[in-house]
């Protein structure tokens, strides 16, 4: 036995093979991270602590690790406010996308590949101007504002655009396909004879949904969820676009201080805040969700 | 809390003009039975003879199109599956993935609000019924099939129903596996007494576990009875092929000797006794089963039934039997399964043979069955 294996190993030489194509495999993705982000990562950090040499745009290091705490009490209502946003919007889009995903997952019969379609369809232009026709939508001359005036819901003073309402639905709708597909993938996955069996089993509808399809949809709402909440806390276009002076997010602040201040220590702390603050509450997230436990 | 039928209703399952329409195509097809409390009941037939069907009829899972469905005095054919004296075990058990066995088992229990300490006590009973205790805290997933199909038993029996619906149950695991389940399954219901309907398109299944067989085909039942009465005395073609196999020969009745009947077969006289037969008319298909021919080399001196004439045109040893195709001189192929049990030499292809069995295991069908209707 031991010479066979010794001659076709030798003679095939599979074992030299096997070690090195998973990092063949590896090398052009390794490659571009390297290139562009763990390079950019590391110049950002190392920009963050610089302070400037006189010159606009000119900036010399010297480890000022104060600029994160100048950077973060100069900006904290933004920075707070980007949070708030993406959780309200986050929500907002799980209320939409589960009854949505469900639907199709379940009930679409024959019309599941047109909804699917249709879910992705959004994609097909451009992030940019899906919010430029958003604030048309909510604008004076819309559909939205129109009916809610005319059924005495607001006041024919109160505008939708320029409010955190825009922004936050905004948020909502632009990352909606992003929560329900993977919503809609993983209650796809799920045998319809588990719930006939929670029937079965004495469970009505209700209790059907709390005790078995809600928690085997779990990997889907953290998916969808996380899909959702990272972007939009960093976003800045719907609150550059749907938002007011004072609906700006951290995006906004960040962008500002790059393009139009040029003050690139403060942008890069910034990012590198709102970066740790998001990895920070994910990690909880995934663990409080218990992630690991789920199939 | 208000009276429950899953709980109280008891008694045998009635199921009275059931039928299940899809179009103008009836599923199931003006169904009448009534299962008697405690037995074994297996609903028997190929795929899409509506055994399923019926049985998720019975189970709350289809609605019928017309027909009613009782649990002794218990009417619960508009009832929902949540309210019903019933549990299923699934085909491929459907077991809830993110729960444990445990959670799995006290599933029911938990709904019906029974306490913790009941719940632990009657589900630790079942799992040792089903001899799986120490896989309590496993998740489904980290079982094999054979496992994961007492799992699922235990999770339906614990609540006690009045009635067990297991829909093809064994239909995933291998044939080893399969034998030792059919006897498992036999006996906890022996031991718990609950009214199982087992649906199968395995007919040795059935007869192996069953009670009582109803062949279903096209939506009817063909016939019902014990497994020994539909083997011995199979009332319809399809009945007599689908339930092991048969050799039907077309004949004439020519006349009757007080329990028996004459019947010419292409110029033999047999003899069939009456009470094993249910032709209306002159015309029958006189049924013989394989294994209860005699093989005989021409000439030999033979008793009973005899068809002579006959030529052997293929044989396969099998290790406990040797099948025999023999060509009559009719032109058609009787099947003949042999014994190995004694000494006499195996007769090869081509050789000139005589079949000759006991008068009292033939049987007769109408003529006007078809006699290929169930062949497998």
């Amino acid at each position: 036995m031991a010479s066979i294996r010794g001659v076709s190993a030798k003679s095939f030489g599979l074992k030299d093979n096997k070690s090195a194509l998973p990092y063949l495999l590896l090398a052009p993705g390794l490659v571009y991270l390297a290139v562009f982000f763990i390079y950019p990562i590391i110049s950002l950090g190392q920009m963050s602590t610089k302070t400037s040499s006189g010159e606009i745009g000119q900036y010399k290091q010297s480890f000022r690790f104060a600029n994160y705490v100048d950077a973060f009490l100069e900006s904290k209502e933004q920075f707070s406010r980007s949070f708030i946003y993406a959780t309200i919007a986050t929500v907002l889009a799980l209320a939409i996308a589960y009854p949505l995903a469900y639907a199709i997952a379940f009930k679409s019969g024959r019309w599941k590949n047109v909804l699917l379609v249709l879910i992705v369809a959004p994609f097909f232009t451009s992030f940019l101007l899906r919010t430029i026709a958003w604030k048309q939508i909510l604008g004076e001359e819309g559909p939205v504002i129109k009916v809610l005036r005319g059924l005495h819901i607001i006041s024919p003073q109160t505008t939708l655009t320029a409010t955190s309402f825009a922004v936050v639905t905004g948020l909502a709708y632009n990352f909606l396909p992003f929560m329900t597909l993977p919503l809609y993938a993983s209650l796809e996955r799920i045998d319809p004879r588990t719930l006939e069996a929670s029937g079965d089993l004495y469970a009505n509808g209700f209790t059907t949904f709390r005790k078995v399809t809600l928690p085997l949809s779990m990997p889907g709402v953290v998916a969808g969820t996380l899909l959702t909440f990272i972007p939009a806390a960093g976003d800045y276009i719907n609150a550059a676009i749907l938002g007011s002076p004072s609906n700006k997010m951290l995006g906004n602040v960040i962008d500002a201080r790059f393009f139009k201040i040029v003050d690139y220590p403060t942008a890069a702390a910034l990012s590198f805040t709102l970066m740790a603050a998001i990895l920070i509450l994910v990690t909880v997230y995934i663990r409080k969700a218990g992630t690991e436990e789920l199939v | 809390m208000a009276v429950d039928a899953s709980t109280s209703a008891r008694g045998d399952l009635i199921l009275k003009n059931l039928t299940k329409s899809y179009g103008d195509f009836n599923a199931v097809d003006d169904l009448s039975l009534v299962i008697p409390k405690g037995s074994f009941f297996a609903l028997l037939g190929p795929s899409g003879c509506g055994k399923t069907t019926t049985l998720r009829m019975v189970a709350g899972l289809e609605e019928p199109t017309a027909g009613s469905i009782f649990v002794g005095e218990t009417e619960i054919t508009d009832m929902k599956p949540y309210r019903r004296p019933v549990n299923t075990v699934f085909q491929n058990y459907a077991l809830f993935p993110h729960l444990s066995i445990f959670e799995n088992i006290a599933f029911g229990l938990r709904r019906r609000g029974i306490s913790d300490a009941e719940v632990k006590s009657a589900v630790d009973k079942v799992l040792n019924l089903v001899e799986l205790p120490q896989l309590a805290t496993r998740k489904p997933n980290q079982l094999s099939g054979g496992q994961q199909q007492r799992i699922a038993v235990a999770r339906a029996i614990v609540n006690r129903p009045a009635l067990l619906l297991l829909d093809e149950p064994l239909g995933a695991l291998d044939l080893k596996l399969r034998r030792q389940m059919q006897i498992e399954l036999k006996w906890i219901q022996t031991e718990i007494g609950i009214t199982f309907v087992h649906v199968t398109h395995d007919q040795e299944e059935a007869m192996t576990m069953a009670d009582t067989i109803a062949v279903m085909n096209k939506g009817k039942i063909e016939q019902m009875g014990s497994p020994e009465e539909l083997y011995d005395s199979p009332k319809t073609a399809f009945v007599a092929n689908f339930l092991g196999q048969s050799n039907l020969i077309p004949g004439q009745v020519s006349g009757n000797d007080g329990n028996n009947l004459i019947v010419d077969l292409f110029g033999t006289k047999v003899s069939v006794p009456k009470a094993r037969s249910s032709a209306h008319g002159v015309s029958v298909l006189v049924g013989i089963r394989p294994e209860k021919f005699r093989i005989s080399p021409e000439g030999k001196n033979v008793s009973g039934n005899v068809l002579t004439g006959g030529k052997v045109s293929d044989v396969s040893y099998i290790g406990v039997s040797t099948q025999y195709q023999v060509e009559m001189p009719w032109g058609k192929e009787l099947m003949v399964f042999e014994q190995n049990d004694d000494d006499e030499e195996m007769l090869r292809k081509g050789e000139n043979v005589t079949l000759s069995w006991e008068p009292i295991f033939t049987f007769a069908l109408d003529g006007s069955e078809n006699a290929a209707a169930g062949s497998h």
